[in-house]
């Protein structure tokens, strides 16, 4: 099939991705601004032998895809803010248990119920520690329609290859914007799926052969027998109390994504090279922000964009490149500075961090992001 | 060149379809658009606006800052918006009565009057005033605007509609004469 270009939204482009990624099961709780995405994997999954099951909460809805990727099949769900919160248990669950998973979260504000068909980005924070303990979780920001598709997509492929749940961060704005999309040829999409064992025999669900590696994952109901839990476990998967067991697991758990950030981490950049005004952003937040830098440069201001498309783990080793030569870095998004504290935390005080905040529900406009650029003083 | 339009009026009266078939047109002609919206909690009643941004180059703030074109099919989204207008036109349902204070320049037309009589029925509003748009601006031709109608709009009802899209056209027509 050759590529098509059409007009798509966000959630759209995400269900897209979703499917090229190779998605059989969808669980969820309708909620503004995400339901599009539920309304059109009911509309999909039964076409492709997949299945749709709406869920009387977003506890359910999680608990629903967790046993479904444990069969083997590619699962997601998508939410918002206030279903985001109900999911954090099982989040938790799901990274302790290595269970492959994708969550959609189409940030709207909060906290509550908020402001449900206005924008925010305000889970930045939850997301990475919204569930309690130490946890690995990986989390992506598209930062317009066509990147809906390719991170989620991506999703499934790193939640697949280091078996961590994976988080697409997106917002009102991106979710129901259209756009011009063109879709990569099916042909082209190779998704990962999760490495399996050869055998049955003597498999052990957590063993593995390096300290930051991921274990071999059956599907259950192929003949393979083992034991999930939500305790800490060893390479039985049964349920363990030994300190050094409980402390080479967590440690293992973090490697996963401590050690493999360089292959996670993904950004744009414009006008980076030479700028001495950086902006970081991300989301529909770095769309006002690039058309604020667009407009510097044209006046001659030495401004640059750096826009994350991972946002978990969080991008240091880029950050750090550009403390070393931009004077001042604003950091716009549409809460009251949530990736500003990682920029502050990695830049340290070699440049100086400007958090640049929105919360009335509205997008930023360019010339609001321009203004706090010009009058930093 | 980057054209803005704003659409609004009162949800249900279908103004974000009308977006995305004039986004879609602009695609179909090879340009770049982006269709946003914003609305309230409500399914039907309070207000409702989509934006459309059209241009020949890559499209970053996907909003629109000054509209070209403003729609606005109620007093309440005449009053909100007409008073942010700058530049651009503000095309008006002829039932909303003016509002010296709003200075833009203002083109009132029949749109609600033309749906519900001329054309039969008052749920094509939408597509009429899509056609005022479409030829008001110039930014997408009239056959490329039907075939991106028949594209979006429901089974059994693409007679209505293109019949609804000429209607606008015409209307757009006239108030070009006019001018």
């Amino acid at each position: 099939m050759p590529k098509t270009v059409k007009l798509m939204q966000g959630n759209e482009a995400c269900t897209a991705g979703a499917l090229a990624a190779g998605l059989k099961f969808y669980a969820g709780y309708p909620i503004t601004p995400s339901t599009e995405i539920a309304e059109l994997c009911a509309e999909e999954l039964p076409k492709i032998g997949g299945k749709f099951i709406q869920m009387e909460d977003e506890i359910g809805s999680i608990a629903a895809i967790i046993g479904a990727s444990l069969t083997g099949k590619k699962s997601m769900t998508a939410t918002s803010g206030p279903g985001f919160s109900l999911m954090q248990e099982c989040l938790g669950y799901a990274s302790l248990c290595e269970i492959p998973l994708v969550i959609v979260n189409v940030q709207r504000m909060g906290p509550s119920t908020g402001m449900p068909t206005s924008p925010a980005q305000a889970d930045v924070m939850q997301a990475r520690w919204g569930t309690h303990g130490d946890h690995p979780v990986i989390v992506l920001a598209p930062g317009n329609v066509r990147e809906c598709f390719e991170l989620t997509l991506r999703a499934f492929d790193l939640s697949e290859k280091y078996r961590v749940p994976a988080i697409v961060l997106t917002d009102e704005v991106i979710g129901h914007m259209r756009e011009k999309v063109e879709l990569p040829d099916p042909a082209d999409v190779k998704p990962v799926r999760r490495a399996a064992p050869k055998s049955p025999a003597g498999y052990k669900p957590y063993a593995v052969e390096s300290d930051s590696a991921t274990p071999l994952m059956a599907p259950f109901g192929e003949g393979y027998r083992w034991h999930v839990t939500g305790l800490f476990h060893d390479e039985s998967g049964f349920p363990s109390n030994k300190p050094e067991v409980a402390d080479k697991l967590l440690r293992r758990l973090m490697a996963k994504v401590e050690k493999n950030a360089a292959d996670i981490e993904d950004y744009a950049t414009e006008s980076l090279e030479d700028c001495d005004i950086a902006v970081i952003s991300f989301g529909s937040s770095a769309m006002s922000s690039l058309s604020a830098v667009r407009r510097l440069r044209k006046e001659g201001k030495k401004a640059g964009m750096l826009r994350l498309k991972t946002i978990w783990p969080f991008p240091e080793t880029v950050v750090r490149e550009l403390a070393g030569h931009a004077k001042t870095i604003f950091v716009p998004e549409m809460n009251l500075g949530q990736l500003a504290l990682e920029v502050e935390r990695v830049v340290g005080c070699r440049s100086r961090v400007v958090r640049v905040g929105k919360v009335n529900g509205e997008l930023f406009r360019p010339e609001e992001i321009y203004n706090a650029i010009m009058g930093a003083k | 060149m980057r054209v803005e339009f704003r659409l609004s009026g009162s949800g249900g009266q279908g103004l974000l379809l009308a977006g995305i078939v004039l986004a879609e047109a602009a695609i179909l002609e090879g340009k770049n658009a982006v269709q946003t919206q914003s609305y309230g909690p409500e399914a039907r009643g309070g207000s409702s606006k989509a934006e459309v941004v059209i241009s020949g180059d890559d499209i970053d703030y996907p909003k629109a800052t000054d509209p070209d074109f403003l729609l606005a099919l109620t007093a309440d989204a005449y009053r909100t918006y007409g008073k942010l207008q700058g530049k651009g036109l503000i095309i008006v349902d002829s039932s909303v009565a003016l509002d010296p204070a709003i200075t833009a320049r203002t083109v009132a037309l029949p749109i609600l009057d033309t749906a519900a009589n001329a054309v039969g029925k008052k749920v094509v509003a939408n597509i009429v005033a899509l056609g005022v748009l479409g030829g008001l601006s110039g930014v997408v031709g009239s056959s490329v605007l039907e075939t991106a109608v028949l594209s979006r709009v429901p089974k059994g009802t693409e007679e209505l509609n293109l019949k609804a899209l000429r209607a606008g056209l015409e209307l757009a027509a006239g108030a070009k004469a006019k001018a």
